[in-house]
Formats: structure tokens, C-alpha cells, sequence
């Protein structure tokens, strides 16, 4: 079976070297999805894997057969952004650009593993639901880093989308 | 046709609020943020390019020595493998902010741990990664007798300030402070890696690269090359942040266009992350003695500031530790002194804020144990000693917030008054104190041009090879020309980032917007006479507002006063005796509160406000995220950053970012940024000033200010990591 990204059938790549992210980049065509480290540092890489964020330089292209991978432009493209990627645009949530792929990829995902009930290091009661506090968004986020600082209004994008789908 | 102004005296006119459309210094969004957001701006490894081979770096562990053989021949028997690079033009360190000439060469010379000495070309990345790793390299290694230790090593002298004699003054002091500080290495660690992708048709080469300074770095790599400057073009509409790491050229641009000449097909080049930490710019450790002599009222009568620096043997560059200390504060007597110290580490350069970053943030915890000396409010010992005129230089301040800074930040924050007490609360395990620091960063201004056409649509083009670095470039200089000609954001196209277009200042020292902003604004006065002369009216009478030109009860369509017709100018914008006869800076000040932890000294910060004045407002929103960004940065700086060398081998040990610790989001609270609008007619002639490191610049010291607050922990080593501070901490 071939890789699904964004919808699309691909065939997997023959070196089993390529790293999801290298094949996503290089052989898919699909430069949305940034190197920042390539060793899980950073967070730059992330992308969904079956609907599940993922650091893609993690993992080995050819361990994804007959997975469904969606990148930052599967999510919204500029003629149709997503709701995150709106709210990044209107809390100024970037300034370089260069981590904003992967945080909202990843903020587009955090947000569905809170629903889910998943908790996290910043959760009180482990039994009961985790709630939507700046701790919890900050904690389950702080696996995407930007230098450039734009911390405080990546956090508010992200309560923004929360806020409206609550 | 052109307009050329070389600034010599304030410009007072502020014409930028006379005019009518209102678009200058509104919080707008970028114009390239939905090219951001969803994955589509292309930076420099992203652009295609047909049969294009991939090169990896090859570094070597080695402190000192020469290369004396490279097995090519097994490389290239090697899968995919097409080339090895170890020309004699391949350069083995990072230029210099604006240094416009070559740096290091040749590579072969190895000068500290980690330096690129050759580079493997092959069909694929990891073709050419494999072979990197395997590739033999030979070295006549030197390294035993090479200095590693900055603090072991006779220093360099740089040309002191000194007026009258502060020693004297400690002795008659009736408060004064002596204190030894020290700070870490920094790297800038901007997310993209260094990258270059070169192609060359055997005249000429055009590469993709991340660089914040194009007319520079084209000469860099020109000189670089033996080629003319017209031969190299350089394109980076985007770059994936720099913070200084970017100012100059890297190996991997040198190298990328050295393997594209020799094998005639385009060649892309992306460091390593831990070629990034091993071979780019670092920001020195410092060591820093503060000497504060006070009256009994907390009147500085003595200042003093001494800094030892260190970077490799041959640059020139020195971090400028004593630059806001020279201005900040009064006192008759004064001693600054910056020593140098040569050893092998990496090239030291400019990471963001180069000097403030790092030489605010002690003198301000050495205010604040004034403050506590003469049992004083710290807020209201800064208030006491903000100068009439600058100390040293007698010449006046163009424009300067401070004291308002400190004021509106203390009641925006909610600063307790009077004079600090340690240990005043305590919740669980937790101390919870709060700190202040004022903040200062020089200004510069750097020549620069920009090309406005006013085309027959009656939309704007603004064209510059000056970059957007995250920097909100795009959007104001669209506002500066929208604000000019009447137009919205939405009818200016703003192009950066290719040597094709004229060159502006580049991205660096916060210079940036008030240099290109000033460019486009003369551009667009020049389009203003154009445009009244078609009418047949003063200048001084046009207004442009929406796309329409206005004059007494007059009012007509741009396009139809265009009839047809695009009208271009180039804004020529040059530093004059303005910024020569005044003491230019931008100042503000920081308020912070912090969590320490009783038991494992572990410091959280609470919560941070920062009051910033630095001229004209571009756009609202762009200048708060510089803010923002610096504020994040001082929290790295206070508590978490720190370069750590071997003293054995002198290799970079913590060359990643697991083991180099940025500030994560969870480091970061909500932060609160006031904007003090000023007009600063020496600064630039649009008013502005730079903002894009003004919010780094002593605000580690009202964090380190609040851990002794806190917790009675005086820390006087940066980053304050829970061992500092736990060591510091009181017994009781």
C-alpha cells in the first residue's frame, strides 16, 4: 500500500534512509513541513500521522505504508486557511514563519487530545477531564520552539480557536 | 529618478502626520502571513531547481592544525557521490556583521573544534550524509598549546572611557557597589539551519540563501569566490530568523556556489543543527566588575563598567558590552574598559542585541543593590539618575522615555513602592518576589535604497533587497509608502529579498525599519512632487488619501492624474551628523515577577511587563511581537541559556536544542507590552527608531532582581540555573 498525504497516493520511497520529513520535502514536493533540527528538538517537523501529531524527522519514510499523513497545506491552503491558521494570522502567532507549520499542526492536534481526555504533565486531577487553562496549552505545546518569541500570541490564537469550537 | 538625503540635522517636519490616509503604525497583519500560516513562503532550501544535488558539510573535531590529506577517491566510490569540495576559497568561519569582504579562508586551516574543512556532493541527502561521516580527513594537529580558557589568557585592551577619577570616588562614596559578574555564551539558534542552493550558467550565479544582509553578503561571497559583484545574485524573500547568526555569510553559502561552479548543476547546501551551534556565530562569555558611587541620596557620583570578552585570534569583533553603559546612567566619574580575549572557540559575533543583551542586565542588578543600600525605592533610584545630558560626550538626548517607561510600566505591572525587603511572601514551596530594569539599546541608522513606482492602476510597488527576517518588514514598509501615497496596505506590493533590487540596509542592529522606512518615504516624497507637478500645485498643498489626490476643494483619481502612465523614484537614504550630534538611543524598562523554589532553587517567571519607547510606531502589532520576542529572550538569557565548553578539547558540548535550552512555551507567562509613542527627529527622518532588540536588553536583571526579591538568592552569574541560585540562597 502507498503513502496517503493530504489525500494523495504516494509511492514510498527505495533508500529506506528518507525520514518522513525528507520524503515529505524532497520527494513529495510539500516544503511546508520544516527541518529545524532533524533530531525531535524542535518541533518544526510536526505533522499528523492518522489523524496523531508526529515529529516527522522521527521516522522512516518507508514505516509509513498505508498511512494517512496530513501536512500543514492538508490543512487549509491560502485561498482556504483552517480556522488555527487564521487565528495565528490574527494574533500575529509568528514572526520568521519558519516554526508555524509545525505549531499548528501540532495546536490543531493538542486540541483534540484535550477533548480526548488525554491528560498532561500540567493536568491536576488525572481523573477527571483536563480543561482548556494556558498551563495545559502551554505544557502540551512546548515540544514546538520559536526563537523568535511568539510564545504569548501563539497562546492566544490557539484559546481563540478553542474558545469559538467550545 | 532618485531622491538622495544624507541626514545631518533632525528632521522636525514630521510629514508622516500630516498626511491623511492613516495607515502608519496601525496594528495590521502581515501581507505575508497566509503565505506563513498555511506553509507557503519558500525559504531558501525550498526552491526547486532540476537535477539538484545535495552537499553535506564535513567538520573536523579538532581545536587547532592544517589539513594535510582528504581521501577523495573513497568518497566517490561511494553511492551517489559526485564530488568532494575542499577548494582553497571554501572559508572556515562566519563573516562578521557588514564585513562585505571574505571571511576565514582557507578552510583548511583549522582554528576551533567542529570547522568545516570540505564538503561532499552526491545524488541524494543521505548519499551525501553518509559520506560526510565517512570521509578521511587528515590533520597536522596543533591543538595542545591553544588557548581555551578566556580567563586564562593575557587580553587585549580596547581604548577605555575615562573621566575623572572613579576610584577616588568609591572611597568618598556614601553608597557604593562592587560587583563581579559573569554571563554564558549565547547562540542565536534561529529555527531555519544555514542554507544556501546555488546554480551557475558559467557566468553568472544566483543563489537561494537565508541572509539578513544582502548587499553585504554579496560581496562577502563575491570576494569569497574571486568573482565581480555582478556576477553573484543573491535571493531571500524569507528567512527563518537570524538574530545576528545571519549578518554575515556561513560555509555552507561558500560552499554550495564552489560545487555548483565546479560541476555546472545547482547544489543545495542546509547545515546541520550542530553544524549551526559548531561553526556559526556565538555571543562571548563575559565577565563584568560594576562600580556604582552614590551620594547619600542615591546620586550616582561614580560609574564604572569593565567587561572581558573573548573571540577567535584575527576578528575584529568584540562583544560591546559597555555600549548603553556609556549613556545610561550619570555619574562625573567613570571607567569603562573592554578587554579581549584571544582563544579557540568558535567565531564570536552578533547575536541579537550584541552588548545590551548581556551588559544591562548587570548594571541593572547592580542598581538594585544600590537601591537596597540607600534604602530607596529601585524604581525611584533609577528616576534619580537618568542624566541631563549624555555623561561622557556632553551632547543632549534627541529623544529618550525612560523615566516615563519606568513610571507607566510600574503602574501598568502594579509595583509595590518603597524599598524591597527579601523574602516578603511565600506560597507553599514557593518565594514570590518581583524585580525591575530599565532597558537601553544604541540606535543606528545604515544607508539603504528602496524603488517605489506608483503604477498606472494606481497601486504601489516597493522594491528593496532588503529582507524580512520575521521583522515585519513587508507590512511596514507597505504602510510607509501607503501612508505616502494615499493608498491602503492592500494597493502596495512590497517585494524584499534579491540583490536584483536596490539595496537597502539589511536586517541588523534594529536598524532596519527607520533605514529602508526612510528610503521609502524619500521615494515616495519624490512621487508627492511628481504628482502635485502634474497638477500644477505645491507639494505642500497635495494630500493623498484612498487612492485619490486632494488640493483645496479639488479632488482627483491617482490613476487619472497617472493618465495611463507608471511614475517611479528610488529613495536614497544616507546617515548623516543627526545621529553624530545627539545621544540617539531607545529606552524603556521591564517589570517582572517570579516563583522560586525554596527547595530546588528552580526560578518560574510569573508574569513580565515591558514599557518600550523607540520613536515612530510602524505597525503596532509588528513592534509589540519585537517586544514580545525580546522578553522571551531574557527570560532564556536569566535562567536557561548558556554555550558549555569543554576545558579539555574545547568542543561545544551542548550543540543542540535539547541540551541548548531556548525558552519552551511553558517557560513563558502571558506578557504585557506598552508601546510610548515619541517622535525622534535625529533618529531618522521618518521619526523611528529600532525595536527589534530593545526588549532583550536588561531585562534578565529585573528577573534576576526578582529572584533576590523572592528569595534573598543574589545570583551574580547568568544563566541563574537552580544550582546558582540554591547556592545562593540564605540560610534562614
Amino acid at each position: 500500500m502507498p503513502i496517503t498525504i493530504n489525500d494523495t497516493p504516494h509511492d514510498l520511497p527505495d533508500d529506506p534512509r528518507v525520514s518522513l520529513l525528507d520524503f515529505l520535502r524532497s520527494h513529495a514536493g510539500l516544503t511546508g513541513t520544516k527541518k529545524g533540527c532533524d533530531h525531535g528538538q524542535c518541533g518544526a517537523c510536526t505533522v499528523l500521522v492518522n489523524g496523531v501529531r508526529i515529529n516527522s524527522c522521527l521516522s522512516l519514510a518507508v514505516t509509513h505504508d498505508g498511512d494517512e499523513v496530513t501536512t500543514i497545506e492538508g490543512l487549509g491552503s491560502p485561498v482556504s486557511p483552517s480556522e488555527m491558521q487564521m487565528a495565528f494570522l490574527r494574533h500575529d502567532g509568528f514572526q520568521c514563519g519558519y516554526c508555524t507549520p509545525g505549531q499548528i499542526c501540532s495546536a490543531t492536534a493538542m486540541l483534540k487530545e484535550i477533548a480526548a481526555g488525554w491528560p498532561s504533565d500540567a493536568t491536576e486531577d488525572l481523573e477527571a477531564s483536563p480543561q482548556l487553562t494556558g498551563e495545559e496549552i502551554r505544557e502540551r505545546m512546548s515540544g514546538n520552539l520559536c526563537r523568535c518569541g511568539a510564545y504569548a500570541n501563539i497562546v492566544a490564537a490557539i484559546r481563540d480557536v478553542a474558545g469559538e469550537s467550545a | 529618478m532618485s531622491v538622495h538625503r544624507k541626514q545631518d540635522a533632525p528632521d522636525e517636519r514630521n510629514v508622516l502626520d500630516t498626511t491623511k490616509q492613516g495607515v502608519l503604525g496601525e496594528p495590521l497583519e502581515r501581507p505575508e502571513g497566509l503565505l506563513k500560516v498555511t506553509g507557503t513562503a519558500t525559504y531558501a532550501a525550498e526552491f526547486d531547481a532540476e537535477n539538484c544535488l545535495e552537499g553535506v558539510l564535513v567538520t573536523v573535531p579538532v581545536v587547532r592544525g592544517k589539513v594535510t590529506s582528504i581521501d577523495r577517491e573513497s568518497a566517490l566510490q561511494m553511492p551517489g557521490v559526485v564530488a568532494v569540495i575542499a577548494d582553497e576559497r571554501l572559508t572556515g568561519r562566519a563573516a562578521q556583521g557588514m564585513a562585505g569582504e571574505a571571511p576565514f579562508q582557507p578552510a583548511q586551516q583549522v582554528c576551533y573544534w567542529g570547522q568545516p574543512v570540505a564538503l561532499v556532493v552526491a545524488e541524494s541527502f543521505e548519499e551525501a550524509r553518509d559520506a560526510a561521516k565517512h570521509l578521511a580527513v587528515e590533520i597536522d594537529e596543533d591543538g595542545d598549546e591553544a588557548p581555551l580558557d578566556p580567563d586564562a589568557v593575557e587580553a587585549e585592551q580596547r581604548k577605555p572611557t575615562k573621566n575623572g577619577d572613579l576610584a577616588h570616588a568609591m572611597t568618598q562614596a556614601v553608597h557604593s557597589v562592587d560587583a563581579t559578574f559573569t554571563t554564558d555564551g549565547h547562540a542565536s539558534a534561529a529555527m531555519e539551519p544555514h542554507a544556501a542552493m546555488a546554480q551557475w550558467d558559467g557566468q553568472s550565479l544566483t543563489v537561494h540563501a537565508s541572509l539578513q544582509m544582502l548587499k553585504f553578503n554579496r560581496a562577502e561571497l563575491a570576494d569569497s569566490l574571486n568573482l565581480k559583484e555582478e556576477q553573484v545574485r543573491l535571493i531571500s524573500p524569507y528567512v527563518g530568523g537570524g538574530f545576528g547568526s545571519k549578518l554575515g555569510i556561513s560555509e555552507e553559502a561558500v560552499g554550495a556556489s564552489l560545487a555548483a561552479m565546479e560541476l555546472g548543476k545547482p547544489v543545495r547546501v542546509v547545515m546541520s543543527r550542530q553544524q549551526v551551534f559548531q561553526t556559526v556565530m556565538r555571543r562571548s562569555e563575559t565577565t563584568q566588575r560594576v562600580r556604582l558611587a552614590a551620594d547619600g541620596e542615591g546620586r550616582l557620583t561614580g560609574f564604572g563598567h569593565e567587561a572581558r570578552v573573548s573571540n577567535l585570534p584575527g576578528e575584529e569583533f568584540a562583544e560591546p558590552v559597555l555600549q548603553s553603559s556609556q549613556f545610561l546612567y550619570g555619574g562625573d566619574n567613570r571607567l569603562l574598559q573592554l578587554e579581549v580575549a584571544r582563544i579557540h572557540r568558535m567565531t564570536a559575533g552578533s547575536v541579537r542585541a550584541p552588548g545590551e543583551a548581556v551588559g544591562v542586565q548587570t548594571v541593572e542588578q547592580a542598581m538594585d543593590m544600590l537601591a537596597e543600600k540607600a534604602g530607596l525605592d529601585p524604581v525611584e533610584l533609577r528616576l534619580r539618575n537618568i542624566p541631563d545630558k549624555h555623561p561622557a560626550k556632553d551632547k543632549p538626548y534627541s529623544s529618550r522615555k525612560l523615566a516615563e517607561c519606568l513610571r507607566e510600566g510600574a503602574s501598568a505591572f502594579g509595583w509595590k513602592e518603597g524599598p524591597r525587603k527579601p523574602r516578603h511572601t511565600r506560597e507553599g514551596e514557593w518565594w514570590i518576589g518581583s524585580g525591575v530594569a530599565s532597558a537601553a539599546r544604541i540606535h543606528a541608522v545604515v544607508e539603504a535604497k528602496a524603488r517605489v513606482t506608483l503604477r498606472p492602476d494606481g497601486t504601489a510597488l516597493v522594491e528593496t533587497d532588503m529582507t524580512d527576517i520575521g521583522t515585519g518588514t513587508y507590512a511596514i514598509l507597505g504602510q510607509v509608502a501607503g501612508e505616502m501615497l494615499g493608498l491602503s496596505l492592500d494597493d502596495v506590493e512590497v517585494r524584499l529579498g534579491d540583490t536584483d533590487m536596490p539595496p537597502g540596509s539589511g536586517s541588523g542592529g534594529s536598524f532596519g525599519a527607520s533605514s529602508c522606512g526612510s528610503a521609502v518615504f524619500l521615494a515616495c516624497e519624490g512621487l508627492r512632487d511628481t504628482l502635485a507637478e502634474k497638477l500644477g500645485i505645491e507639494a505642500s498643498d497635495l494630500s493623498l488619501k484612498d487612492g485619490f489626490a486632494l488640493w483645496e476643494d479639488e479632488k482627483k483619481a491617482i490613476t487619472e492624474v497617472l493618465d495611463g502612465k507608471a511614475i517611479e523614484e528610488i529613495g536614497h537614504f544616507e546617515p548623516g551628523k543627526s545621529t553624530e550630534d545627539y545621544a540617539v538611543a531607545s529606552f524603556g524598562a521591564f517589570f517582572a515577577e517570579v516563583a522560586v523554589n525554596h527547595w530546588t532553587g528552580e526560578t518560574r517567571v510569573r508574569r513580565m511587563t515591558g514599557a518600550f519607547g523607540f520613536g515612530r510606531v510602524l505597525n503596532a502589532r509588528t513592534a509589540r511581537s519585537q517586544c514580545l520576542g525580546g522578553m522571551t529572550w531574557c527570560i532564556g538569557n536569566a535562567l536557561t541559556e548558556s554555550l558549555l565548553f569543554d576545558p579539555t578539547d574545547g568542543h561545544l558540548a551542548n550543540c543542540d536544542l535539547a541540551e541548548y535550552h531556548v525558552p519552551v512555551h511553558r517557560d513563558v507567562p502571558d506578557l504585557e507590552v506598552l508601546l510610548l509613542e515619541e517622535r525622534d527627529a535625529a533618529a531618522s527622518p521618518i521619526q523611528a527608531k529600532g525595536v527589534g532588540e530593545l526588549g532583550l536588553c536588561g531585562g534578565a536583571g529585573a528577573i534576576a532582581n526578582a529572584i533576590y526579591d523572592a528569595c534573598g538568592a543574589r545570583v551574580f552569574a547568568y544563566p541563574m540555573t537552580p544550582d546558582r541560585v540554591l547556592a545562593a540562597m540564605p540560610e534562614a
